[in-house]
């Protein structure tokens, strides 16, 4: 190799040279045709945004911010929307869990059961919720004997966001633990830790991102939850109406105050999902 | 023996899975970035999607009754030329509490004027003229009060003097037919801890029902009687119709709708509202300025207002205007 002489080695590099420019032509035309036929998609995504931020001015959002209505509904999701993650990530890991890591006949059934919320109708959800837990319903006339009543109350919010929100943050998780090795787990049950130390010291932390995506994906579902909540929660301001109620209430009476709301919807909705990013690209980097 | 001697100490069942794990694995590690990139992108779409919003309120139902031509070409007299004026489809937008009675007289209607198909958007007047000063194809507009007919003629979708009252309505409490609260009149709304459903305030229904409690509360029933019933209230619903179906349901305890509404449905029990303290909602109709089909839009508010179609709106609960 080191014994060839100069001009042979010369032609050679140019072939490759050759080939190399070759290469990145056919490259750079690929590039424009994918660039120039995702062009149309991008534009109707990004127009209707660009338009909503257009419509409204930042000092008008900020005047607006301090309102009554728009600070109840602010407040009223954040709280609302924080304990739907808080509770979909401790009761639905164990779901995950069970998606991840069973193998047993029911999976299948189990699996389609978590699904089910994610392709039903809001609206479809929030009738089922009314029927389940409303003051005549299924549990709801029994809770209801007992004195506890969840319909029009933030509870039912809640109940709302999970059940349409929470199989996101399952189905994101149980995809994170199926890729855990399990040679790994192993390994420490042999060094003696218990189930939960090897979850909390070897899976936690590989399905960690896969988790915080899942997390994540829910909270920004359950922010934009409409039609169970309207359906099931009903609507009265400070208490049960969210955003996007008072969004679309807002719409038909105080435009302002709805163009706020979802001016600050998208603002929010945007930086949270770029500080994930950055967050989730370091992890995997460090990984 | 010895790598046996192993596998019972370990509590889950490793083996029968080992394989599958493995393979998933070797895709999983290379791929983890992009599938994390896969699930942002698919997030962010997720998300824009959740800001768009639904808006589930406005339903369309388009009335597709079959015309049989004989009966048709029977009873209208008044319409015997200009076949192709009168052809293709009418777009309604109607108050949400008519929903019913329009249903009737969009039969009756095109019975009439063989050729035209009457199809409506029923949704909350609001919506409606937002949505006609937005531009949608309405060619008639009839509106649960004069407010929202005033902003669609502000939006210049109306003529200045094209609107007419066609029909009115008057207010009634409905409460479940089990009657929890055991309410018996109008005073009761008062009683502490009922759950009460209005109308929202955005809504005709909703600004007639504080209308009715501003005038029932002070001298009738007490300075803080309005306050008391305000506080009952559980849920301000952006459509009337959902205040009967929370009702009907039982989730409400009562709840404030027009007659018309109370009228047609069965599972509630309905109390009276002293006519001195009730509300009467004037319903106004015109046709759209700048529709297509303009005289199929003026036939059709002719017949609303013709004898045929007060008839059918009165047989709905709603009262007849001229009376």
């Amino acid at each position: 190799m080191v014994a060839s002489s100069p001009s042979e080695g010369d032609t050679r590099a140019f072939g490759v040279r050759r080939l190399v420019a070759l290469r990145l032509r056919r490259v750079h035309w690929w590039k424009i045709a994918l660039v120039l036929s995702s062009l149309p998609m991008l534009l109707f995504l990004t127009v209707p945004l660009v338009a909503l931020g257009l419509r409204i001015s930042p000092s008008r959002v900020l005047s607006n911010l301090f309102t009554t209505p728009v600070a109840q509904a602010i407040s009223l999701s954040l709280s609302t929307t924080a304990i739907t993650v808080v509770l979909s990530v401790v009761a639905g890991t164990p779901v995950a869990y069970l998606l991840a890591r069973g193998s047993f006949r029911g999976n299948a059934l189990l699996d389609t059961l978590v699904d089910l919320p994610m392709v039903l109708p809001p609206s479809v959800a929030g009738i089922a919720l009314l029927v389940a837990f409303g003051r005549v319903g299924l549990v709801g006339s029994r809770l209801d004997d007992v004195g506890v009543s969840i319909a029009f109350t933030q509870v039912a919010v809640v109940l709302a966001q999970t059940f349409v929100a929470a199989p996101f943050y399952i189905k994101a998780a149980a995809a994170g633990l199926a890729n855990v090795d399990r040679e790994l787990e192993q390994a420490a049950a042999l060094d003696g830790a218990g189930g939960l130390q090897v979850f909390r010291y070897v899976t936690a932390p590989l399905a960690w991102t896969a988790m915080f995506g899942g997390a994540v994906m829910t909270w920004a579902r359950a922010l934009g939850e409409f039609g169970a909540t309207i359906i099931f929660a009903g609507n009265l301001p400070g208490r049960t109406q969210t955003m996007p109620l008072a969004i679309y209430l807002g719409f038909e009476i105080e435009l302002d105050v709805a163009l706020t709301l979802a001016a600050i919807l998208l603002a929010a909705s945007f930086s949270v999902l770029i500080l994930v990013k950055g967050i989730l690209r370091q992890r995997v980097r460090m990984l | 023996m010895n790598e046996r001697s192993f596998r019972p100490s370990t509590p889950t069942d490793y083996g029968s899975d080992f394989h599958d794990s493995r393979s998933t694995n070797l895709i999983g590690r290379h791929n983890l970035r992009t599938r994390i990139r896969l699930c942002l992108l698919a997030l962010s779409a997720l998300l824009m999607l959740a800001c768009s919003g639904e808006s589930p309120g406005g339903s369309t139902s388009p009335t597709t009754p079959a015309i049989s031509p004989t009966t048709a070409g029977s009873t209208s007299p008044t319409t015997p030329a200009s076949p192709a004026a009168a052809g293709g489809e009418l777009t309604v937008y109607a108050a949400a509490s008519l929903t019913q009675a329009f249903e009737e007289i969009a039969t009756g209607f095109e019975a009439d004027n063989p050729g035209t198909t009457v199809v409506y958007n029923f949704a909350g007047s609001q919506q409606l003229a937002q949505q006609i000063v937005q531009g949608a194809p309405a060619d008639v507009f009839a509106s649960a009060n004069d407010k929202q007919m005033g902003v669609a003629r502000d939006g210049g979708k109306i003529e200045p003097d094209a609107a007419r009252e066609f029909v009115r309505n008057r207010l009634v409490v409905v409460v479940p037919k089990s009657n929890p609260a055991g309410l018996k009149e109008l005073k009761d709304l008062a009683k502490p801890g009922i759950k009460l459903v209005l109308a929202a305030p955005e809504v005709p229904a909703g600004q007639y029902s504080v209308a009715m409690l501003d005038a029932a509360g002070d001298p009738t029933y007490g300075a803080d009687w309005k306050k008391r019933v305000t506080a009952n209230v559980v849920s301000y619903e952006e459509n009337v119709r959902v205040v009967l179906s929370k009702a009907s349901l039982g989730e409400a305890d009562a709840g404030v709708v027009y007659e018309s509404d109370a009228a047609g449905a069965k599972g509630v029990g309905r109390i009276v509202i002293p006519e001195s303290l009730n509300q009467v909602a004037s319903y106004p109709i015109a046709p759209v300025s700048g529709s297509e089909r303009a005289e199929a839009a003026r036939r059709f508010v002719e017949y609303v207002l013709s004898e045929k179609g007060q008839a059918t709106l009165e047989q709905y609960g709603f009262i007849p205007v001229g009376r």
